[in-house]
């Protein structure tokens, strides 16, 4: 287990139920002390793919390695190298937080001197101190959320799996859920799976969408809006001869530039219209000048887009992952 | 089998603060309570042969066919379902601890539970001051045969709650179960097929099988190795199947 072997290995994995092909030949890679999104819709294979990770589930093909270890053939060992906080978060109804953690510290093996150290903190650290005595069937969602996060990191494993771990919460919990798992990076390889999209983004160093059992993209949200898109795109509010002069004008600035919908010219005669470029660096400072200054044209508005991590999702979940899937999956 | 202990002590934490086991122990005592006080009154009315201990373990099936269920259809149905048996399978431990764990904590609190009806013959003895009413040797016999036989019955309502994930469901089976072991097998005894001599081997077969033959030979006070492993046998394949229940659970959800 040297430091170099990576936290996660997954190569070629494999999942059919009954017939259905749940998880089709997932390939990728985590570094230690990376966050890694899961995003997918729903039934893509990502809980399953999980639950493959935490030795739950046996894979039905392929290799999965957790700090150099196969979880195949050592799946006891395994659990002890991962916290893991599965799907809607299933707790005991009946036992006080602070049992509960206690009676999970045993069984993860926390020498008894250590654990009530080492409750105290956890409950610091998400902010569970005041609730240690109440019963966990009447906490509200959001405790009841934090309780699975601090049942996952109890133990301090190297690598922590959750899935949707901010499913449920008010904004206010999810900014606390989001910087507790920050306060992980570095120390702890974080898997989460979300759908909240901007929560991944900030939260994330890497993000892995999947669809139907495949990866369809996978990379820092910036080289997945790259990837996705593969082109930069300007919105510009302009009036003036837009459909005949324009294009004219835009090809000797930028031969790649090109017109990709052009609006309806609204009361004062302003066209809403959307450039798309290959071209990677901002054009603006060349195109912004060019325009103003022809007078043949009025500019009203201009600003490059950035699409979202929700444009980038949208857009590989709806591409067919026959198209995408060989390229992306061998990439990293 | 490193967290065996853990998990033991807390299953029988957690059923001795659990609503469902006060309800099956009211039951129990209830029936037991209103059994027993029947037999002293045939006894009052007129001279028996046997001693009371003797007719009141004769009865022991009618508590277990509610009790047991009662005490095991949670444990392993209700983890499935709140999807508890998840964090509780991706903890270091193995299924078998798991399985171990929840069966001797409804083990012991069946051995509880038959252990309070002790007091019953406490108070015969203190207020009927014949010591012929309490004669050891069937009553040692017959809790001796309770606390055996009870190892199969238990583990056969933990195999039950293995295969469900309906506490209702697992409930039902596990009655199924101990009707066909307790008194099914009586039935079976009692076909004229057996008769025949080439089923020779089966009608020994059966007969060895028959429970209320064993509590009878307990309260005698003969305990017969073979009795013990019919029992002991039973459990230990009770449990294997539960484990494997649970297993198969997982690799076919």
């Amino acid at each position: 287990m040297s430091a170099e072997t990576p936290a996660i290995e997954v190569r070629d994995l494999v999942k059919i139920y009954s017939g259905h092909t749940a998880v089709s030949k997932i390939s990728f890679t985590v570094a230690r002390g990376e966050i890694l999104g899961f995003l997918g819709p729903n039934g893509a294979g990502k809980s399953t793919t999980m639950r493959i990770l935490t030795g739950y589930l046996p894979a039905t093909a392929g290799e999965v390695n957790v700090c150099g270890v196969p979880v195949a053939s050592c799946s006891a060992d395994i659990k002890k190298l991962i916290g893991y906080m599965p799907e809607n978060n299933p707790l005991p109804e009946d036992m006080r937080v602070s049992e509960y953690l206690h009676y999970r510290g045993r069984l993860k093996e926390i020498p008894r001197r250590k654990l009530s150290l080492r409750i105290d903190e956890v409950l610091e650290l998400c902010d569970l101190t005041r609730v240690r005595h109440r019963i966990i069937g009447k906490l509200s969602k959001g405790f009841r959320q934090r309780v699975g996060i601090a049942e996952a990191i109890l133990a301090e494993p190297p690598v922590i799996i959750m899935d949707e771990p901010t499913i449920g919460l008010d904004p206010h919990q999810i900014l606390i859920v989001r910087d507790l798992i920050a306060s992980l990076r570095g120390r702890m390889t974080v898997i989460i799976s979300s759908h909240i999209l901007p929560e991944i983004e900030m939260t994330c160093d890497r993000v892995l969408i999947i669809n139907q059992g495949r990866v369809v993209a996978a990379g820092t949200p910036s080289d997945l809006r790259r990837e996705v898109f593969g082109q930069a795109r300007y919105h510009i509010e302009i009036s003036g001869d837009v459909l005949v002069a324009l294009p004219a004008v835009l090809t000797r600035i930028e031969s790649s530039l090109l017109i990709a919908e052009t609006g309806e010219p609204d009361a004062a005669g302003f066209h809403k219209l959307v450039l798309t470029t290959t071209r990677e660096e901002d054009l603006g400072a060349t195109l912004l000048p060019a325009l103003t200054t022809d007078d043949r044209f009025r500019v009203r508005a201009f600003h490059r887009v950035n699409p979202s991590l929700e444009d980038v999702f949208l857009a590989a979940t709806r591409r067919g992952w026959e198209t995408v899937d060989a390229p992306v999956a061998g990439s990293k | 089998m490193k967290h065996f202990p853990t998990i033991l002590s807390h299953e029988i934490r957690m059923l001795l603060v659990s609503a469902s086991t006060y309800i099956a122990a009211v039951l129990f005592l209830a029936v037991m309570g209103f059994i027993f006080s029947g037999v002293l009154e045939n006894y009052s009315a007129a001279p028996q042969e046997t001693s009371p201990a003797a007719v009141f373990f004769q009865l022991f099936w009618l508590p277990v066919f509610f009790m047991v269920p009662l005490l095991t259809m949670k444990c392993l149905a209700e983890e499935r379902r709140l999807g508890t048996l998840e964090t509780l399978l991706t903890a270091p431990v193995s299924t078998a601890e798991v399985v171990l764990g929840k069966y001797f904590a409804a083990y012991f609190l069946y051995l509880l539970l038959w252990a309070s009806t002790g007091g019953f013959f406490y108070i015969l003895h203190r207020f009927a001051g014949d010591a012929r009413f309490i004669d050891l040797g069937p009553l040692m016999g017959g809790y001796l045969f309770i606390a055996v036989s009870g190892l199969l019955y238990v583990a056969l309502g933990v195999f039950a709650s293995s295969l469900s994930r309906n506490q209702a469901v697992a409930g039902i089976v596990a009655f199924t179960l101990l009707f066909a072991v307790i008194i099914g097998l009586r039935f079976v005894s009692t076909l004229e097929v057996l008769n025949l001599a080439s089923m020779e081997q089966l009608r020994a077969a059966v007969d060895y099988t028959m429970v209320f033959h064993h509590l009878d030979d307990f309260t005698r006070g003969v305990v017969d190795t073979r009795q013990l492993l019919f029992y002991v046998s039973g459990t230990v394949l009770a449990l294997i199947f539960s484990i494997l229940g649970v297993e198969a659970k997982l690799i076919h959800s």
